[in-house]
């Protein structure tokens, strides 16, 4: 039985990856599961100097979901490289690297420190909602998308993979944008802009106002989206979005996900990313399945 | 062994007041590494409800590997959590955070406000110095009679309707009492006089703070506080409440 896929030439022994942000280098769930399990490990988005954050309350739940602005709070790529990818060394799993920044220079200059690391794909940043400058600004024009990730795969070292935003009217515009600028694999989606109103102290739940929404309650949405994009590039994608069970991960990846990261649901079950790992795993015994190829995009 | 996401079962639910409850966990793989100061999350039946709730141990049996929570009700989720009924099962993670330095034999004050306090028992029972301990209320007590066999307890009501008209430090004044360290768990409010108290009269404070959380365990940075000093993990000044904390010393943590 073969589980391994492969995003732009680098092989993974299976689909199941993390989502940027929930899993932070990996360090934190090591004490719950052996990373050398899982295909992939994403990290949280680092810049090129320390970000602080944004002001708490950074989460709030919502129903089957919740609400997050923690504002890309990072320790800056030289103290990432200096201690995060030596610890994510010691795993027999592949190394992805979240890059954010407020101008395209910022994303160049941490493109331009990995070159030389042992970094396996890196994952370009252009969606998140919770940063005032940068993020999402470049992820909702599709000039600004092929733009930044010519100017990214111009320096870049490893396969690049552009993380788009569900905030859009079109997302395969989008998609199509970075697909011309050479992106080499897409993930999709990030979360998606909410509010939360707190009617006791009549303010919002959020210091933020707004945050990123995601949980299981976002998966009908990242599924047909997936499945939109998958209809629109060739290149490989990337499908994350509430996924919290093996049903949910073959679900995308039956919409056309070549391999799929788990996100939220680390923080309700911290052995999440192994189960689902297992849970396609017995699927595919089950339903005879030899080669995971077989359910990549087979719903049509 | 280290953290470990469980399944518990209810050994007792009661109720203390109104909306403060007391319940006892089986769930021995915890209760045999937990320390005073360190918190559980726990996780509602209803699914619609994604995070856990973070709430602090109040005791810790070894012996018969139980955990007891004293929480208030004040949503939905801690609201399913006081339905619950001995024998029935619910899912924890922990233990978390780093708890309480319980090595001092210093004259303590023990200072909990509100649902801040249930932390400061199991503190009041690992301790071995002498113990003072000063409990703020609203109005109605609860807890404070546990209390008594470890040392001198101290009552603050807001409504003067029991010890000392108004906060804890009011308690601490009107009494003339003092210490060489501090323990407290509170609202913020609090934590800020009392560590305000503690650097004009130089004592030793240690602070356990609360912040909304998502993970736990320190991946999310979700609970952060601000820290007087540039962290050492996070390279910025912000500190991880439930992975760093809840406990910090009180010169660290900016209120």
């Amino acid at each position: 039985m073969n589980t391994k896929v492969t995003i732009a030439g680098v092989e993974l022994k299976n689909p199941v990856m993390t989502a940027s942000g929930t899993f932070g280098s990996g360090e934190e769930y090591s004490e719950f599961v052996d990373l050398s399990r899982l295909g992939a490990v994403v990290t949280k988005g680092v810049a090129n100097v320390p970000w602080p954050g944004n002001p708490t309350p950074r989460i709030t739940e919502v129903y089957g979901g919740m609400l997050n602005a923690i504002g890309l709070q990072n320790p800056g790529v030289d103290v990432f490289a200096k201690r995060d990818i030596p610890f994510l060394k010691k795993y027999d799993t592949k190394i992805v690297v979240n890059v954010c920044g407020k101008t395209t220079e910022d994303y160049l200059e941490v493109v331009e420190r990995l070159a030389d690391e042992s970094v396996d794909l890196l994952e370009i940043n252009i969606s998140c909602p919770n940063v005032k400058e940068g993020g999402i600004a470049f992820g909702q024009d599709p000039k600004a998308v092929e733009a930044i990730t010519k100017a990214v795969k111009a320096k870049a070292k490893q396969p690049v993979i552009m993380k788009l935003s569900p905030n859009v009217t079109d997302i395969t515009v989008m998609a199509k944008a970075a697909e011309a600028g050479g992106a080499d694999a897409l993930s999709l989606i990030n979360t998606l802009t909410g509010m939360k109103i707190d009617i006791n102290r009549r303010t919002f739940a959020l210091a933020n106002k707004t945050g990123g929404m995601s949980g299981p309650a976002v998966k009908p949405v990242a599924v047909r989206m997936v499945y939109q994009t998958a209809q629109a590039v060739k290149i490989p994608i990337i499908g994350m979005g509430g996924i919290a069970t093996a049903e949910d991960a073959l679900e995308f990846i039956m919409a056309g996900a070549t391999a799929v990261s788990v996100g939220t649901a680390n923080f309700f079950n911290p052995y999440a990313t192994v189960q689902i790992a297992e849970g396609i795993e017995n699927f595919m015994k089950q339903h005879g399945v030899e080669d995971i190829h077989e359910l990549i995009g087979c719903v049509k | 062994m280290g953290k470990i996401k469980m399944t518990a079962s209810v050994v007792s639910q009661e109720a203390l007041t109104s909306d403060v409850f007391s319940m006892w966990i089986q769930a021995e793989e915890i209760a045999s590494q937990a320390k005073p100061g360190q918190f559980i999350s726990v996780y509602t039946k209803d699914q619609s409800k994604l995070l856990p709730r973070p709430i602090s141990l109040c005791e810790i049996d070894r012996e018969n590997g139980r955990l007891r929570i004293v929480y208030r009700t004040v949503g939905a989720g801690t609201k399913e959590f006081a339905t619950y009924q001995a024998g029935d099962e619910i899912e924890i993670l922990g233990p978390l955070g780093n708890g309480f330095p319980t090595d001092s034999t210093k004259k303590a004050f023990l200072i909990g406000g509100g649902i801040g306090i249930p932390p400061m028992l199991e503190l009041a029972k690992t301790l071995k110095g002498e113990r003072q301990m000063v409990l703020g209320y609203r109005d109605v007590l609860f807890l404070n009679q546990e209390f008594e066999p470890y040392g001198s307890v101290y009552l603050a009501a807001e409504d003067g309707s029991a010890g000392t008209k108004g906060n804890v430090l009011d308690a601490i004044r009107e009494q003339g009492l003092d210490a060489e360290v501090i323990y407290a768990c509170g609202p913020t409010p609090m934590l800020r006089a009392i560590k305000a108290y503690a650097q004009e009269n130089g004592i030793e404070c240690w602070l356990s703070l609360e912040e909304r959380m998502a993970c736990g365990v320190g991946a999310c940075l979700a609970c952060v506080c601000k820290s007087k000093e540039v962290d050492d993990h996070s390279h910025v000044h912000n500190k991880r409440i439930c992975k760093d904390g809840p406990v910090f010393p009180a010169q660290e943590v900016e209120l």
